[in-house]
């Protein structure tokens, strides 16, 4: 298969599929086959990609005319690349967390959810493959409508609620802001694809290319950039699976991956020089705002949800600091805390099920009970703080460099004291888990086990994942390292 | 080819024989078969008329051999012809439908007159589209709208009698104060051809009789289009009115005023009068802006699903205008392709509305509680419908929205940029409220008969909104024929 064909088939793998469980509706064990088997092949087709890239290639795909001047392109480059791999090989991961997941709460309407992740699936392959804005945006949109349903799946008021704020905060921005800048840019450049050193180039002032800045960055909610940041604590109505979805596979990272290659592809670092010193104000607010409300956060996916927003925060500082090596560390940390998060969230909706319970006072003890699950929970807490052997290490490593070569010592101290802050309201938690006894009052109901089976596979292989990561990072560094090398 | 000549004739004659056929014929099949295949016959013609404008060449013809400019010239361009498309082809799909809507929706010994009438009202509009005579555009549009007035009349709320009643108070007072500017304007050129009247106009451009023209033509044109403040009929006509009744006046009757509008500020008046003379853009401005803020406004807090698409089509229409307003070759194409893909929306949403009706009982929004379970099909073409009026990528909608932005921002205009998508964002808020009384509540106890719309309505309300997301997906037809009307008519202004 040609490059081109290989993009078509990462497009309509997902969407092939999406149909196909639809019509397994019937047959649960099928249905649920048919999403692994999705899954399976989407990985393979992705990961089919990556020699060509790895060698300097860039697989081109055009498929129609949206407007006059206006292409719905692809065109897959390094960062684009990690993002797909990252999405699809955890989706593998996730579907086989939410077989166990849905089938030991029971949930309904599984036809439904099944389909509507294999097309948020297609939807980050089309943002992560995009060849210049308008695609990104069709692609970016369509993930925002696709996971609607997914987020308010409960059907409950407390779903519908939850499912207001999400779509509201996220069409908000992208309508009242990128879409705007997305037409300005093709009004000023003439077009939106992305070309590496930007398309802007000396057609705008500063103070006009700032605020153009500005719009873009706020205009991508889904990098959850304060103040448009309580979608993703909103969102965690849904169930746990979707939430993986959400801060680990597709929607935070659809948004910091369109962030960054934003800035690199439509700006260029050498245009913006100079004027994202507020950007990283706002980042570095994010990040440490964030961290405080996820420490008096009781309930465990609430702190998991701001540890998220503090953490695709770190992506952007990164990249606003417009140092190389704390860019590498920005685009490695999108695979690392996917990494990671994923496998907190798994934690989280294991303890759920086996033990219903959802506040962190609540986890005396349980450890105990569930070793393997609080075993990868302490593994992705590791991640988060940056400590070794897991994955966040790495790329914090990198954007300290990168701070500490621009002597930009407000970040250092940021990255530095945010690291600390993180460690505040994550190492209790498992230190609760295995080194208190379980009170009688907080266990509550009968005696528990560990969780279903997959869920314990799913969560077992993402912890083992977040530490391979760490010895082993050489493919996302070279992706990394690539997307800095302007052909 | 002898018949190839007279396409022009034949595009308006053949709707209007097929109405007084179906009045002998009386019988409901076979006055449906007669007018369903006049409008085909019409949707045929308006292709082949098409392809003969695609070149640029206009195609004239003139009513009974008399040559203009005494006689009266049928005159078809590419933004007419883009319009004789959209109103043919809104016909033949709204027609097969009707078979099964009126079913319900109106006395069984009043469906030959609902045929007899929608082929009136086709015919009318037609004739507006192809006439180049400005009395004939009158004439037309008297028939088209006496039609509509007995359509929207034939609804089985009796509350439609009262909305027919008031349309036509308003109507009759617009299409007044269009024949006293036509009036003026035969009175200081001389002639009612407006192809010789642009020409003659040249001299006496700012007299005080020719603003006056100008003047009563735009209110008169604006009650018609239902731009704000003159817009107080469309709510209700387009509420009491039968489901296909409605869809087709939302998709057909507003546009082919707002294509007169146009017609008349290009090819008669001329841009410089219009817009640099005059301070009409901004008075158009200021009323688009008040309609697509206010009538959005207004339709999140509707209790009827009709009502509340009436107060979004309100919205669009200010949209249209809005484009217009701005004089650019941007601009007008954002207006026209807008005519073309809210119609193609608006029309494909009435029509799924009508599938409601037909099933659930009524359009109310409480009966309409947990549709989504019981009519999957329909409710997920509403909220596709929905998607399009808000402007998502991947329907037509976006594809208006994206020019209309450009236009203001090519103005340097950025307050204007934000307003348009501010009142996008509306618009989400008034979809928003159909999908969670949809999905999130449950069925009502005492709908009719719990099923899926039949495919006889629900398959012409699919072509339409199969329709929205393929114009925006693959606008080569509707934005080039746009921009080449758009371009073809500021080019030839003076």
């Amino acid at each position: 298969m040609t490059g081109g064909e290989s993009i078509l088939a990462a497009l309509a793998i997902p969407l092939v599929g999406a149909a196909a469980i639809a019509a397994c509706g019937r047959r649960p064990n099928l249905r649920e086959g048919a999403t692994l088997l999705t899954s399976v092949l989407l990985f393979a087709c992705v990961t089919a990609l990556l020699p060509e890239v790895l060698g300097g290639g860039r697989p081109r795909l055009r498929l129609l005319e949206l407007l006059p001047g206006l292409p719905l392109a692809f065109e897959v480059e390094p960062l684009g690349m990690l993002f797909a791999l990252v999405a699809s090989g955890l989706w593998i991961v996730n579907s086989l967390y939410s077989i166990g997941y849905m089938r030991a709460n029971d949930e309904m309407h599984q036809t439904r959810f099944y389909v509507l992740f294999a097309l948020a699936l297609a939807a980050t392959i089309g943002v992560a493959f995009a060849a210049n804005l308008i695609t990104l945006y069709l692609f970016y949109e369509m993930l925002t409508l696709v996971t609607y349903p997914l987020v308010t799946h409960a059907g409950t008021d407390e779903a519908r609620r939850g499912g207001r704020v999400y779509l509201a905060l996220l069409l908000g921005t992208s309508v009242l802001f990128l879409l705007p800048a997305i037409v300005f840019t093709w009004h000023v450049a003439g077009t939106t694809s992305f070309v590496s050193g930007g398309i802007l180039d000396g057609r705008l002032a500063p103070l006009a290319l700032a605020l153009l800045l500005a719009l873009f960055i706020f205009g991508i909610g889904k990098a959850a950039l304060m103040p448009f940041h309580r979608w993703l604590p909103a969102a965690m109505v849904a169930p746990t699976p979707v939430s993986a979805l959400l801060h680990a596979v597709a929607v935070v990272k659809a948004g910091v991956f369109a962030v960054v290659k934003i800035l690199l592809y439509v700006f260029g670092l050498a245009a913006l020089a100079g004027i994202t010193d507020w950007l990283v104000g706002i980042a570095a607010f994010t990040i440490v705002a964030a961290s405080v409300v996820a420490l008096r956060a009781d309930n465990l996916k609430r702190r998991l949800a701001y540890s998220t927003v503090s953490q695709l925060a770190y992506v952007v500082l990164a990249t606003a600091l417009l140092a190389p090596a704390s860019v590498i560390g920005a685009v490695v940390h999108i695979a690392a805390h996917a990494l990671g998060k994923i496998t907190l969230f798994f934690a989280a909706g294991a303890i759920y099920t086996a033990a219903h319970k959802t506040e962190v006072s609540q986890l005396d003890g349980i450890g105990r009970s569930m070793p393997w699950t609080m075993g990868a929970f302490a593994v992705g807490a590791l991640s988060m703080i940056g400590l070794p052997p897991a994955a966040g290490f790495v790329s914090k490593w990198y954007m300290l460099s990168g701070a500490m070569a621009q002597a930009h010592w407000f970040a250092v101290i940021i990255i530095i004291g945010s690291t600390l802050l993180n460690a505040s309201y994550f190492l209790p938690i498992v230190h609760r888990a295995f080194f208190r006894p379980a009170s009688p009052a907080a266990a509550g109901g009968a005696a528990h086990g560990e969780a279903p089976l997959p869920m314990v596979i799913a969560l077992t292989l993402t912890a083992a994942g977040t530490i391979a990561f760490f010895f082993a990072p050489d493919l996302p560094l070279a992706l990394a390292r690539q997307t800095l090398v302007t052909p | 080819m002898s018949l190839a000549l007279h396409l022009p004739a034949l595009q308006v004659v053949v709707p209007l024989m097929a109405a007084p056929l179906a009045v002998l014929v009386r019988r409901a099949g076979a006055a449906f078969l007669v007018v369903t295949g006049a409008s085909w016959v019409a949707f045929a013609t308006a292709i082949a008329l098409w392809s003969a404008t695609s070149e640029g060449a206009a195609v004239s013809y003139a009513i009974g051999s008399w040559p203009p400019p005494w006689g009266i010239e049928y005159r078809v361009d590419r933004l007419s012809s883009f319009i004789l498309l959209l109103v043919s082809g809104m016909a033949a799909i709204t027609l097969p439908y009707s078979r099964a809507s009126i079913e319900r929706e109106i006395a069984p010994e009043q469906h030959y007159l609902y045929y007899a009438m929608l082929a009136l009202c086709l015919t009318g509009l037609l004739g507006i589209t192809m006439t180049g005579d400005a009395f004939n555009i009158f004439v037309f549009l008297e028939i088209s709208s006496l039609s509509t007035y007995v359509l929207i009349a034939l609804g089985r709320d009796r509350r439609a009698l009262v909305a027919a009643y008031h349309y036509l108070v308003m109507g009759t007072i617009g299409a007044t104060f269009i024949v006293i500017g036509i009036g003026l304007l035969y009175l200081t050129t001389g002639t009612l051809n407006l192809a010789d009247m642009a020409a003659r106009l040249r001299d006496v451009r700012e007299t005080r009789p020719v603003l006056a023209a100008l003047a009563f033509l735009t209110v008169g044109l604006s009650l018609k289009l239902a731009l704000f403040p003159l817009h107080q009929w469309l709510p209700n006509a387009y509420t009491y009115a039968p489901s296909a009744v409605s869809a087709f006046l939302a998709a057909t009757a507003t546009k082919v005023s707002i294509y007169v509008l146009i017609r008349f500020y290009y090819s008669v008046f001329g841009e410089s009068l219009i817009f640099d003379a005059l301070p009409l853009p901004q008075v158009m401005l200021i009323l688009s802006l008040a309609a697509m803020f206010g009538a959005s406004a207004v339709a999140i807090v509707q209790h009827d699903l009709k009502r509340l698409f009436a107060y979004s089509s309100l919205a669009q229409i200010g949209y249209i205008t809005l484009g217009l307003s701005f004089g650019s070759v941007t601009g007008l194409t954002a207006s026209i392709v807008h005519i073309f893909n809210h119609a193609v929306t608006k029309g494909g949403l009435f029509l799924l509305v009508g599938g409601a009706m037909a099933v659930m009982g009524g359009t109310n929004l409480g009966r309409l509680s947990g549709m989504g379970r019981v009519m999957p099909l329909t409710s997920f073409g509403i909220v596709l419908g929905g998607l399009s009026l808000i402007g998502v990528p991947g329907t037509a909608g976006f594809v208006s929205k994206w020019y209309l932005i450009l236009a203001a921002l090519e103005k340097g205009q950025w307050w204007l940029a934000m307003a348009i998508v501010a009142s996008s964002l509306l618009a989400v808020a008034y979809v928003w409220r159909f999908v969670e009384v949809a999905y999130f509540r449950p069925p009502q106890g005492d709908a009719v008969d719990l099923r899926e719309a039949r495919p006889g309505l629900l398959i012409p309300a699919w072509l339409l909104v199969a329709a929205t997301l393929y114009f925006g997906l693959e606008t080569s037809f509707s934005v080039r024929s746009a921009a080449a009307a758009a371009g073809m008519l500021i080019g030839a202004g003076r």
